[in-house]
Order: structure tokens, then C-alpha cells, then sequence
């Protein structure tokens, strides 16, 4: 497959960045997307020239280190993927490939496609957690929870933290993101206890480090990696009525 | 030979933990948090050991490499954690537990450890439902297990296919909340890039600010180092692209001991490799084990689609060689039982380099509903890498590098050869013998971290009371700096033609070929020869553009690959002296008629410790010679 | 927001109820109606609260909206490809589209009950009537309501979202209420306008 490449190049936080077209010759339609990119490095730096950084690590859809906006979607067309499993078959021979980091005032550039997240972390040492000290757990089973509960806290919890919903939202909102954070816990007994000051500590810190307002375009949720809902977005509205 | 005292209290077995716990010196509350301690690894290990530290009221600093805790590569375990519960009351027990993976690790792991980890595992489990991670559950709202490979008790939970992920998110949780006491401070994208030793003692690191490249000076009052295997010294596997072993490999070059390392676990169900520019093997969970069946045809070369196949041309080979426990047998069994298959021509798919997981009977007897509630994500993570069904077609599967039962030697404290210096988690040898089994990893690192550190390194820390805050300032900072630098200059300077991940490519060929599942005298010594060659021409021939004082990805990995010219090495030599076949070690010269692993108990019932001599010199070993009290050794067998 | 905008929304019925009174040859109905609304002491504060939340849900919309713009200083070249609801992208413009009316509106018939423009507050009907004889104002009458229509649809299923109330068997049920909602309501405002413009 041939390809022409238009990827953001940034050399540091501070520096002006812009677009540099790179043409693929060789690409394999069995390649992932990040396999793609690392062939692309590997010329770049048999040229000693600085290859493109991007964020990635496990390459198997559960660290949530990597993510582009390619082509308009974060992580690319294909539902459900993240761009490590994005295969290259999705990808049509000749195709210009727009690949840009995230955009949120939250998530600064540090290098091309490279973001810092950090205010995930923050938002979550707001909050994100159950005060329990190692070793005054109760027995497990003396906590009983109804199995269709534990299974919708589940699939609250199964976010990766990787931002695509913040890159999604016209608002750079992270709403799914916190609201997926809080439903685990607000779904769960052991979370109920602390619930109160958890949704306010947390939707704080989110609005303090600068995301923006969702106004329910569900965006977010279309592009979600892990398919998470915005039934989340609801529940943590009704939390943070409750909390108050 | 003194120098490996492995302090495992005295007493009979199930009485040790007690005992040392009742009798180990403590810290008080308000020396505490004048004692510093460094945490390198945000994994299961590292991430519980940070938070119970800070509980504990110890002033901790925790790094990782990654831009958050949570992407520690704990997080993409996927089957599940074993706990010696028994709410099934199908039999199990502590004993049990301990006993399955005593087995399991072909007798090559030290009792006392292993007894104490199964031990704690009921403590674990407590710990992470009440962090609210969400395990599986029955109708009744009590946890749900499942029966994980090679044993024969349910005692593994699990949440659906990422259990992993679901602990680490636990752990994590833990963590923040002892970030925002103050008592934990973090600091992500740095690189450990080595240990500082003050009069032999561990007190600090250099580590790298991966952002700005800025060289950080970091003192502490101990250092523990939570940073997982070493699988990727194949290039393909099932870790984290970035994982590596350069912090376990600076600490081994400053004095700690490396244990077994050539004692590495293949897993068995992975998705083959697709294509040459493939970065890594994805896992597919040992759990599909529990209802898909293996197999390839009966004929040689057989060509036609999987399901044209008839019944009876089907080679249902695991249940055929092991009718006990069928397709549930140990991972290094499945694994070289699936080489065997695809070596003597009966491999599936372009490649040949794979065989059949089947699900057809499965859905039939279960329904399709029911074996997508088990295994629907994973079903859909291999629709998505490979584009085929698994509802309606098998799955293809192979084996890939995965874990690494070897490590820095710890004694029954965690601490290694280095007074101050800790390995916890898969970063240490100590638990899982030649071989681990399945959903014990989350269960020791999680143990580790959380319930037998922060108790054992009291023990250390006690006499370190009146040590004031270490000063970063010493020579001995100043000396490790300047090595470091010099270190990544000589990298940035060779400026040659290829990149660092071509050779990380081609020194992973040399490993899988002769170092891998199946091993010989005379392979493993044609090893030695290409990894020096390999590594000659990569000091000749490599190239990172850039400097050091800026994100280098590629200066990075460079340093990372640098290092595992050194393990491997190490690695080989370790395979070459056991001149024996044990769990996930299967030298060819010691085979029973039949194919199956024969140890020599006579001679290589002992963990091998290698002592680092100096550059050019060969490493030393110490034996620690492995007593067993209450296990009486049997061949394994699972017929 | 979203409190505000309901009560928008359970205003608008009202307002429309009464606009059908103008397709009645006799003005009487229609301006007594009017009479009603502009003097009845239960109505007289309604219209407070109304106006409160006019102002509430325009100033916290502008508020919410430099906030979001602040949240992205720089934008995708590839744009926005994701499916999403088409309107729930322009809220702000369709919101100040009709704004604008709604100050046209004013002129034309609230201030001159307030006494602050020219006109007889008493003949609100024949006012109407003049006002959908001008082809200009029906233009502009139209195009609002089609926006308003548009502005409708997302916001009354995202008021519930936002009001936490998300149902597995019930938000299916608002979205498709919603929608009729959207239609019905500026196709009836947009009716009469059409009727007294042509058939008059």
C-alpha cells in the first residue's frame, strides 16, 4: 500500500509545531497503525533524522498509553479500537492520513503526537478511591452485591484513562472519563460510603483543571475505545445532585 | 558461599509467617516519616508496596516510566487471581495452593516463600473487594471463581477477561489516595538508570526524566525495585513494547544476585504472528483453556478450512497425551506440546506456526450466550487483530514469551544481596519455581506489595532510625551520575546505520531460536557466540539521533536493548549450566521416552544465583541449595 | 441549564395554545387571552420566573460556551468526524438565532405592553395580523422556527441527561417525544404564520 502521511511535528511543550507530509511506500495492510509508524521511524532514524514520538505500550487496548486523532476520530475510524489494534486493512491504497495529538487545554503537547494526561491522575487523587487502610478488609464474601450490579460497576471500570473521549468532545469535556470513574464506585456498597465527598472532590478538580462543560452530543461515547456509555454521564449528575 | 542466607524462620511451615511477623522489629509512627524509601514500578507490586508504605506512615517516593501508574503492565493480565479461599468447597486450602504451585514450579521454588504467598492470598483478595474492584459474581452476590491451568480447585477470580487491569485500577486507586495524604509522592516518565550504593548499603537512584531528559539524583533510606520480567529479551511477546529490565540489571551489576534467569515462561495461547513488522504477541487468556479444546489435523499439511475437518481427522492432542487434565495441563506442557505438533508438520494456518483452540463444542453444549459472557472481549479483541470470527471458526494460537519466573535473588525478607535493596514482584525469582501458574502473578506481586514488604522491611528500617535524610550530594551520587552520563553518551555517539529496535529484533531471533521453549548444549553455545557478535556489531553499528537532554525515544530504548546484550548472556549461560529439564526449562538432552521433562533432583534441587564479576569477566554462581520439608519431590506428571 | 430550559419548553405550549386563537376571524378570544396573560397576578409571576430563566439560560449558556472554547484553544485539521447528534453541534448558534427573534419579538409585542414601544397593548390581534401581512417577517419567522426546531430536538432529550435521568427503557422513549416535540411545536407556530400570511 502506498500512503501519504500528514503528522503534527512539535519538537518540545514550548516550540510552534506544524504538519510534515510523509510518503509510505511499503505499507502492509496487516501492519497495526503503531506498526506502520514504527516503520516509518526506523527509515527516519536510519537517516539519523528525529523519528515522530508518540505514546504507546502494551499494543494489545488496555494501557490506554497510545492515541492520535487520525483522519477526524481519535484512534481512527474503526469503533471500539484503540490505535494500536487499528489494523491498516481499514485504510484505503493512495489515502492521505491526517495524524494529530489530542486538543484540550488540559492535555499540553510535550512532543508531536505526545500528550501530557496528567490531569486524569489529578482528578483521580481528588477522589478516585475507597478509604481502606491494607489489611482492614472484611472478608470478601461478607460484602455481598447483586451480580447485575457488579457487572454495570464493570463496565464502568473497564476505561483505559487514554483521553479519547476528551479528544472526541467538541468541548474537550471528561465527563465520560470521571463519570466512569465515579459510577464504579457509586454503584458499588464499599464506594457509597464516601460517595458524597468523592463526586464533589473529583467534578471539582475536573473543572479546575480546565476541561470544558458536556452538552450531551454524545461524542464522547461514540468514540470510546471501550464502548462506555453516557448512562455514566446521568448517574454522576444524579451523584452530584445527591452530594449536595 | 556465605553470602546467600536465605532467613526462612525456623518452625514448621505453616507457623513461619506467624512467627516472623510476632517476632520482626518494628518502626515507631513518628521515625516513620523521617524514613524515606524509594519505589521503583507502579505495577501490582510496586503501586500496593508505595500505598501500604504510606500507610504505614513512611515517606515514599514512587517512580514509573509510563506517563501514569495505571498503565503499569500489571494492567493487561487478563485470566485471573488465584486465593486459597475455598468457597467452593472443592477441597482447597492454603496447603493446596501452596502445594499446586510447588508442583507447578517443578519443585525449583523455595517453600517457605511459596507457603507465605498462598498464605496472604485470602488477604489480598479481601483487600482489592474492599478497594471495589469489581470481581465476578454469582446470582447470590458472593464472588465467583473459575478453574485456571493445571490445578484442579476453582480458586482463580476474575473480572471477565482483565483482571489485571481491574487490580491494577485497585491498586491505583490506593495509591492516589496516599498521594493526596502527602505521603506518597509520584513522579511518572522517569527512568531508573541505576542504584546508588552509600558504604554497600542501597540508598538512591539516578533516573532520567524521560520529558526533558533532565538526570535526577533521588536518595532514600531503601530502594525497592517493583519492576517487573524481562520477557521482552524475545522482541515479541506478550509484554508492554517498553518493558525491560535495565533497573533489575543496574542493581545485579552493583552486587544483587540474578536467580534462575534462564527460567522463562512461554505462554501458550497467543495470537501467531501475523506479519514481520509485528511489535508484539498479543495474549489470549489462559482461561479459553477451560472450554475450548486444542487441536490440529490428523494429517500432515492439511490444508482445508478448520471446519471442513471431520471429527475423527481431528488430533485433540493435549486431551490425547494428558488425559487427566486435557486441555488444562501447565502452560510450559501446553506450550511445548503445541512446538512439538507444529515441529513434526501438523501446524495450522500460512505459517504452520500455530494450532487449533476450538469452541465449537463449547458453544453447542453452553449456548453462544452463555460463552460470550465469558469470553466475549476476548473473542473481540481476536476478531479485531485477526479479522476472524472465533464463534464461528477456531481460533489459531502459539506460544510467546511472557513471564519470567527468574529475578534478582531475594532472601524471605525481599531484600536482595544489597542490604537496602528490595525486589518485589515478578522483579524477584522467589515463588514460582521453573514455572508459574496460571493467575499466580497478580496473586504474588499483589502480595508482595501489599502484605509482606511493608512488614519485612520494618526488620531493616528499625536500625535505620538514626540515619538522617540521605544528602544527594555525596561522592558516591556524583560518581553513579557521571557513569550514567558517560553511559548515554557513548550511545549517542556511535552513530552508525541501524536502529536500536532492529537489533532488539534480531538479538530476540537468537533467543527464541536456541533459548526459547527448547533448548541443547550445543544451541545455547551457538547463542553465546551470535549475542557477542550481536552486540559487537550493535556498539559498532547503532544509531540514536538526538541528544540526552530532550524526550529521546530512541535513546531509550537504546539503553534498554544495551542491557539485554548483558541479561541474556547471563540468561544462556544460566540454561547451559542446568543440565537438566525442569518446568519451563526443557533442555532436549534430558527427556524422558515419551517427551516430558526429567529433572535431576541429585543435582540441580538449588537456585542458581549469579554474582555479577566485572565487564569481560564470567559471572560466579552461588548455590542456594532448596530443602524441602513438607513436600515430597515427584515427577510431575498430569497424564 | 437544563432547569432553565425546561421550563422554556413547558412555556412554549402555552404561547402556541393562545397563538391559535389568532387564526379566528374575531379578535376578541385572542386579545383576551392576551389580557389575561398580562394582568392575571399567577401569570404576572410566571412571567418574572420566565424572563429569570430566559436571562439564566442565555448568560450560563455564554458562560458554559467560552469555557468549552477555552477547553480546545487549538482545533483538528481533520475536523470532527464522529456520529453524533448534527444538532447538539450548533446549540450556541441555533440559541442565538433565536435570541435575535426573540428581541424582534419583543419589540413587536412585550415592550409595548410594558409601554416602552408605541402600539395598543389591547390589540395584540390585529398587531399579529398586520405583522404576517410583511413577506420579510414571515421569512424570518420561518427560518427561526425551523431553528428553533433544530435547537428543540437536542435539547429537551439533554435536559434529562443532564438532569441525571437516563433510563434503559425510558430515554429511548424521550428521544422519540423529543423529536415529535421539535416538529410539532414550530410546525404550529410556523402554521398560523403561513395561514395568516396567505390565506388571509
Amino acid at each position: 500500500m502506498k500512503l501519504t502521511l500528514k503528522i503534527w511535528r512539535q519538537k518540545n511543550a514550548k516550540a510552534k509545531g506544524s504538519f510534515v507530509t510523509y510518503k509510505m511506500d511499503n505499507v502492509s495492510p496487516e501492519m497495526a497503525f503503531l506498526e506502520m509508524l514504527d516503520s516509518l521511524n526506523k527509515k527516519l532514524v536510519e537517516e539519523d533524522l528525529d523519528p515522530v514520538a508518540f505514546d504507546h505500550d502494551c499494543r494489545e487496548g488496555i494501557c490506554g498509553s497510545c492515541g492520535m486523532y487520525i483522519n477526524g476520530h481519535p484512534h481512527g475510524l474503526v469503533p471500539g479500537v484503540t490505535t494500536c489494534h487499528l489494523s491498516m486493512r481499514y485504510f484505503k491504497e493512495g489515502e492521505t492520513i491526517w495524524i494529530e495529538p489530542w486538543r484540550a487545554k488540559p492535555f499540553p503537547v510535550i512532543k508531536d503526537l505526545i500528550v501530557d494526561r496528567q490531569a486524569f491522575d489529578k482528578i483521580q487523587i481528588a477522589g478516585g478511591f475507597i478509604s481502606i487502610n491494607t489489611g482492614a478488609a472484611p472478608d470478601a464474601n461478607s460484602i455481598l452485591i447483586r451480580k447485575q450490579k457488579s457487572d454495570e460497576a464493570f463496565d464502568s471500570a473497564i476505561c483505559i484513562g487514554c483521553g479519547a473521549c476528551v479528544a472526541a468532545c467538541k468541548n474537550a469535556s471528561a465527563m465520560l472519563f470521571v463519570s466512569a470513574k465515579i459510577s464504579q464506585f457509586a454503584l458499588l456498597p464499599q464506594g457509597r460510603i464516601e460517595a458524597k465527598e468523592r463526586v464533589r472532590a473529583m467534578v471539582e478538580k475536573m473543572d479546575e483543571v480546565g476541561f470544558g462543560n458536556c452538552s450531551n452530543t454524545g461524542s464522547c461515547e461514540a468514540e470510546c475505545p471501550k464502548k462506555i456509555k453516557i448512562v455514566n454521564i446521568a448517574r454522576l449528575n444524579r451523584e452530584y445532585f445527591k452530594a449536595f | 558461599m556465605g553470602k546467600l542466607i536465605s532467613k526462612i524462620p525456623d518452625g514448621p511451615l505453616a507457623q513461619k509467617w506467624t512467627k516472623y511477623k510476632a517476632s520482626v522489629k518494628l518502626v515507631n509512627p513518628a521515625n516513620k516519616k523521617k524514613l524515606e524509601v524509594i519505589v521503583i514500578g507502579t505495577g501490582l507490586s510496586g503501586a500496593g508496596a508505595a500505598s501500604a508504605l504510606g500507610e504505614l506512615g513512611y515517606s515514599v517516593k514512587n517512580f514509573c516510566y509510563q506517563d501514569s501508574p495505571r498503565r503499569a503492565h500489571s494492567v493487561a493480565a487478563q485470566g485471573g487471581i488465584n486465593a486459597a479461599k475455598n468457597y467452593q468447597n472443592d477441597g482447597d486450602s492454603v496447603y493446596r495452593l501452596f502445594y499446586d504451585m510447588i508442583k507447578g514450579g517443578d519443585y525449583r521454588a523455595r517453600e517457605g516463600n511459596v507457603y507465605r504467598a498462598a498464605e496472604v492470598s485470602n488477604q489480598v483478595i479481601d483487600h482489592y473487594t474492599a478497594l471495589g474492584v469489581p470481581f465476578a459474581r454469582d446470582y447470590g452476590g458472593t464472588l465467583d471463581t473459575r478453574s485456571f491451568g493445571g490445578v484442579q480447585v476453582s480458586r482463580t477470580f476474575y473480572s471477565s477477561g482483565q483482571t489485571g487491569q481491574q487490580c491494577l485500577l485497585g491498586a491505583y486507586s490506593s495509591l492516589n489516595r496516599q498521594i493526596s495524604k502527602g505521603n506518597v509522592t509520584m513522579y511518572p516518565r522517569r527512568e531508573m538508570l541505576d542504584l546508588v550504593l552509600i558504604d554497600g548499603k542501597a540508598r538512591g537512584i539516578i533516573a532520567r526524566n524521560l520529558i526533558t531528559g533532565e538526570i535526577e539524583r533521588h536518595a532514600a533510606h531503601a530502594v525497592v525495585l517493583a519492576t517487573g520480567g524481562y520477557g521482552t529479551i524475545y522482541f515479541l511477546s506478550t509484554l508492554a513494547v517498553n518493558s525491560n529490565a535495565s533497573a533489575a540489571w543496574k542493581a545485579h551489576k552493583k552486587g544483587a544476585f540474578f536467580a534462575n534467569p534462564s527460567f522463562v515462561q512461554i505462554h501458550p495461547t497467543c495470537v501467531p504472528q501475523l506479519n514481520e513488522f509485528q511489535s508484539k504477541l498479543t495474549l489470549m487468556s489462559e482461561s479459553l483453556r477451560n472450554d475450548g479444546r486444542v487441536w490440529v489435523p490428523k494429517t500432515k499439511g492439511d490444508t482445508r478450512p478448520a471446519n471442513e475437518i471431520p471429527e475423527e481427522e481431528r488430533d485433540y492432542y493435549l486431551e490425547r497425551r494428558y488425559p487427566a487434565f486435557g486441555n488444562l495441563v501447565p502452560r510450559d506442557v501446553a506450550s511445548r506440546a503445541a512446538k512439538e505438533r507444529c515441529d513434526a508438520g501438523f501446524g495450522v494456518g500460512e505459517t504452520k506456526l500455530a494450532v487449533n483452540l476450538d469452541f465449537r463444542d463449547a458453544i453447542k453444549k453452553q449456548g453462544k450466550k452463555t460463552i460470550e459472557n465469558k469470553y466475549g472481549n476476548l473473542f473481540e479483541m481476536y476478531d479485531t487483530i485477526t479479522g476472524i470470527n472465533p464463534y464461528e471458526e477456531p481460533m489459531r494460537i502459539y506460544p510467546a514469551g511472557h513471564y519470567t519466573m527468574g529475578g534478582l535473588w531475594v532472601d524471605y525478607e525481599l531484600m536482595t544481596t544489597i542490604p537496602g535493596l528490595y525486589a518485589i514482584g515478578e522483579a524477584n525469582f522467589s515463588d514460582h519455581g521453573a514455572n508459574r501458574l496460571g493467575a499466580s502473578s497478580l496473586m504474588q506481586a499483589s502480595g508482595d506489595g501489599y502484605f509482606i514488604l511493608p512488614i519485612t522491611i520494618n526488620n531493616y528500617l528499625a536500625d535505620e532510625i538514626r540515619v538522617p535524610k540521605i544528602s544527594t550530594g555525596s561522592p558516591e551520587f556524583e560518581a553513579t551520575e557521571k557513569e550514567v552520563i558517560e553511559r548515554l553518551k557513548k550511545l549517542l555517539s556511535i552513530k552508525g546505520k541501524q536502529t536500536a529496535a532492529s537489533f532488539h529484533k534480531r538479538l530476540g531471533k537468537i533467543m527464541w531460536d536456541y533459548c526459547g521453549m527448547v533448548r541443547n548444549e550445543e544451541g545455547l553455545k551457538k547463542a553465546l557466540v551470535l549475542i557477542k557478535e550481536l552486540s559487537d556489531e550493535f556498539w559498532r553499528d547503532l544509531n540514536v539521533p538526538g541528544t540526552y537532554s530532550e524526550l529521546n525515544m530512541e535513546l531509550e530504548k537504546a539503553g534498554r536493548v544495551a542491557d539485554y546484550f548483558e541479561l541474556t548472556e547471563l540468561l544462556v549461560t544460566d540454561a547451559l549450566n542446568r543440565n537438566e529439564s525442569c518446568g519451563a526449562h526443557f533442555r532436549e538432552e534430558y527427556q524422558t521416552p515419551d517427551g516430558e521433562a526429567l529433572r535431576n533432583d541429585d543435582k540441580f534441587t538449588y537456585v542458581a544465583a549469579w554474582e555479577y564479576s566485572g565487564e569481560g569477566n564470567p559471572p560466579v554462581m552461588h548455590k542456594e541449595e532448596l530443602n524441602f520439608e513438607e513436600v515430597e519431590m515427584k515427577t510431575r506428571s498430569y497424564k | 441549564m437544563a432547569l432553565a430550559g425546561i421550563f422554556l419548553l413547558m412555556f412554549l405550549p402555552i404561547h402556541l395554545i393562545i397563538n391559535f386563537l389568532l387564526l379566528k376571524s374575531d379578535p376578541v378570544p385572542f386579545n383576551n387571552a392576551a389580557h389575561f396573560m398580562a394582568t392575571f397576578p399567577l401569570v404576572k409571576i410566571m412571567e418574572i420566573v420566565l424572563i429569570g430563566a430566559i436571562l439564566l439560560h442565555i448568560t450560563w449558556g455564554i458562560i458554559l460556551q467560552i469555557q468549552n472554547w477555552l477547553a480546545r484553544p487549538i482545533g483538528y485539521v481533520s475536523g470532527s468526524k464522529s456520529e453524533i447528534s448534527f444538532f447538539s453541534r450548533f446549540m450556541i448558534w441555533t440559541g442565538a438565532s433565536i435570541f435575535t427573534f426573540l428581541l424582534l419579538h419583543f419589540f413587536n409585542f412585550y415592550f409595548v405592553k410594558l409601554g416602552l414601544v408605541k402600539g395598543n397593548p389591547e390589540d395584540f390581534y390585529s398587531m399579529a395580523h398586520d405583522l404576517f401581512k410583511i413577506p420579510a417577517y414571515n421569512y424570518i419567522y420561518l427560518a427561526c422556527f425551523t431553528l428553533l426546531g433544530f435547537h428543540l430536538f437536542h435539547a429537551f432529550s439533554s435536559a434529562f441527561q443532564t438532569l441525571g435521568l437516563n433510563h434503559r427503557i425510558w430515554t429511548p422513549v424521550v428521544k422519540v417525544v423529543a423529536l415529535v416535540y421539535a416538529i410539532i411545536l414550530p410546525a404550529g407556530f410556523a402554521f398560523i404564520s403561513i395561514i395568516l400570511w396567505l390565506f388571509r
